[in-house]
């Protein structure tokens, strides 16, 4: 114990230099915890994206591009599905209940969904939960009406009643525009954290309405145009979907309703768990999330070189300091330990520093993080694997300290009780 | 820079010292036939005999160079001698580990240096009271005689005629000669059986260091502790129980490499 006393006096004394390594270690440190933190709130939310959703049913092509532009409005579906495909599995007997969705529209870069009522019923997100409006309600049968999702309201600071043109196809900058047939906004959905916030949700008879007079990709020129009033009289059942999302009566069912509908006869179809997809997509990003955390070990290892050069370079001046210690009955191991209890409690201070940035900073960031990246970090104590992180981290500044633990405990050997320079 | 001084090879001749019939009183300090070189070195040190006996001051002259500082070294225990014995307190040096000697300098040993004594960063208090801090028994012998470490400390520095609101200052805020009466007091607390000072006056002025010294032989005398006084100012000489100059004593220091 008086060594730790004699080392935090010593320390004190070259309280500058001490400060310093503390505060690159806390930087590290602060640096490490906060990319451990992103990285789990990232994965827990790209993880909770959708829920409850047993089959993910698209044309066939690659389970991750359907989970990309069915799920994350990422992408382009390589084909449509027939909309009797989707009937026949809808009334599926082990199907409790499906979701249309159809895709390729967007407004000002954001996507707009074609879907049916069941998807402010049935879909959920995150721990099961399900949508909710935050003001106005879910379109009804009238085909122009819009649903906006939590972020495109807010971005593009859109409101109840405001009218709406999308544009044809999803590049951002569009060329061809549905300015014949504008949508009013009707309901707005709560902020969920995922892509819905970044989705405009509209019927699928307003989907079909909008393509009613489009023949081969162009929209029909001068009297071959339909225009609202005339579209709301037709008959706007669509013949042709992107994909749709089912949920089961058991869950047991999954395995053989998915090798029903991937050889289903009617079409190619492919039917993906959309949890097995989201592994395998997490596993893609994943090695861009280890290299990150890879690099914040290395700086950590930085800051601990920092400390280790600190204490070595002040090994030399100290040899007095030693000599002395000696002299009044310091044994070998005492000036060691005097060393390693000094590497500690730089360490240790540096971990607690360190801590306190990363809170200071969740504190400042927390509410930009959410509104800009839908990123929540909670302001939460250091969980188990990141205790296990510092304690890895102390335990390394301990074995650092070895290292002029051992020059010292030579250097009191040879100098004794005099300083020979 | 070696490290092996610790190790060498030495316990050759071993029976050479032996004796049977010891006095009643055995000397502090008794070396005999004592050698030793640094690693790669000619011999620095040979002394056929040399003793200290107890409660007794000496002064030891000997120019910067000549091994003094070696030699205290060697007494203290730090370093070990390739021939010979230096006997303390009736243990032979040579035959301890270096553990051992470690914890017999602890105990019994105090010292104090030309200058720069301290720990500039610690109180004048706990200066005074490191001793106590590596040996058990320097700070139960403190306790005995004081009441307790910090009345030891203050009693020491009081008689060193250091005013008790010195002692929470930082030492290194103190003048040489103030720094000088802490370390006396550090290498009295706990009656140490011995005393070795090296210097310690070269960097006071002639009055004080005077005063100096007759502070620290009161301080010894009150103790009980034998002084080895190591200097190359001759003048102070008669101040002491007796004299010694280490180059008469080492035969090595009279034979040059020539």
């Amino acid at each position: 114990m008086y060594l730790l006393r004699l080392a935090l006096a010593s320390l004190n004394n070259r309280r500058f230099t001490a400060l310093l390594t503390i505060f690159a270690i806390a930087l590290s440190v602060c640096l490490l915890l906060a990319v451990e933190r992103v990285r789990n709130e990232t994965r827990a939310s790209f993880a909770s994206t959708i829920s409850g959703t047993d089959l993910v049913v698209g044309a066939r092509s690659g389970s991750v591009n359907l989970l990309l532009y069915s799920v994350f409005r990422i992408g382009n579906a390589t084909n449509n599905i027939r909309w009797d495909s989707y009937r026949h599995f809808a009334e599926h007997p082990q199907v409790s209940w499906a979701i249309p969705i159809s895709l390729g529209d967007s407004h000002r870069g954001y996507r707009v969904m074609g879907t049916s009522a069941a998807y402010f019923e049935h879909y959920r997100y995150g721990r099961k939960q399900p949508l909710q409006l935050a003001e106005g309600r879910a379109f009804a049968s009238a085909p122009f009406e819009v649903v906006l999702g939590a972020e495109v309201a807010r971005a593009l600071a859109y409101r109840l009643g405001d009218e709406i043109v999308l544009a044809h196809g999803v590049a951002r900058v569009s060329l061809v525009q549905h300015d014949d047939k504008p949508f009013r906004v009707v309901g707005v959905l709560q902020r969920t954290g995922t892509p819905v916030d970044r989705t405009l949700h509209i019927s699928l008879a307003g989907m079909e309405a909008l393509h009613i007079d489009w023949h081969s990709g162009m929209p029909a020129r001068g009297a071959a145009r339909i225009d609202a009033e005339q579209a709301r009289q037709m008959n706007l059942q669509p013949e042709q979907i992107t994909a749709f999302l089912l949920g089961l009566n058991s869950k047991v069912a999954t395995f053989s309703l998915q090798r029903e509908i991937n050889q289903y006869r009617g079409e190619p179809l492919l039917a993906i768990l959309p949890g097995v997809a989201l592994q395998e997509l997490w596993s893609l990003m994943g090695t861009a999330e280890k290299a990150l955390f890879v690099v914040s070990l290395f700086v950590v290892l930085t800051g601990l070189i920092g400390m280790l050069t600190a204490i070595l370079t002040s090994l030399n001046e100290r040899r007095r300091e030693m000599a002395i210690l000696r002299s009044v009955g310091a044994r070998p191991w005492h000036i060691a330990g005097l060393l390693l209890a000094e590497a500690f409690s730089l360490a240790l201070a540096g971990v607690l520093f360190g801590l306190l940035l990363l809170y200071a900073a969740i504190a400042i960031a927390q509410v930009p993080l959410q509104a800009q990246y839908g990123l929540y970090l909670p302001l939460a104590w250091p969980s188990l694997y990141e205790g296990s992180l510092l304690a890895g981290i102390l335990l390394a500044g301990l074995l650092i300290g070895g290292v002029p633990a051992w020059r010292a405990y030579r250097q009191s050997l040879a100098d004794g009780l005099s300083i020979r320079l | 820079m070696g490290i092996h001084g610790q190790d060498g090879t030495h316990s050759a001749s071993a029976n050479h010292g032996s004796r049977n019939n010891r006095p009643m009183t055995q000397p502090l300090i008794e070396l005999t036939d004592l050698g030793f070189a640094w690693p790669g070195q000619a011999e620095l040190l040979d002394i056929p005999s040399f003793t200290l006996e107890r409660g007794e001051s000496l002064f030891l002259k000997g120019p910067s160079g000549s091994g003094k500082t070696t030699l205290l070294g060697l007494l203290g225990g730090v370093q070990k001698a390739q021939r010979g014995h230096i006997r303390l307190l009736d243990e032979d040096l040579g035959q301890l580990s270096a553990g051992a000697r470690d914890r017999l300098r602890a105990d019994h040993t105090g010292y104090i240096f030309q200058q720069f004594n301290l720990l500039p960063f610690l109180s004048v208090r706990e200066n005074v009271e490191l001793p106590c801090r590596f040996s058990r028994q320097r700070a139960e012998r403190a306790r005995q005689r004081h009441g307790s470490i910090d009345a030891a400390a203050a009693g020491l520095l009081d008689h060193l005629g250091l005013r008790a609101e010195w002692l929470e200052r930082r030492a290194g805020a103190l003048s040489i000669g103030q720094q000088q009466r802490v370390a006396a007091a550090r290498a009295l607390i706990g009656q140490p059986e011995l005393v070795i000072a090296d210097e310690p006056t070269s960097a006071l002025d002639a009055d004080s260091r005077e005063a100096f010294l007759q502070l620290l032989f009161a301080e010894c005398r009150a103790a009980g502790a034998s002084l080895l006084f190591v200097s190359h100012d001759q003048s102070l000489a008669p101040l002491f129980d007796r004299s010694l100059a280490l180059g008469d004593l080492n035969r090595a220091a009279r034979a040059p490499e020539a």
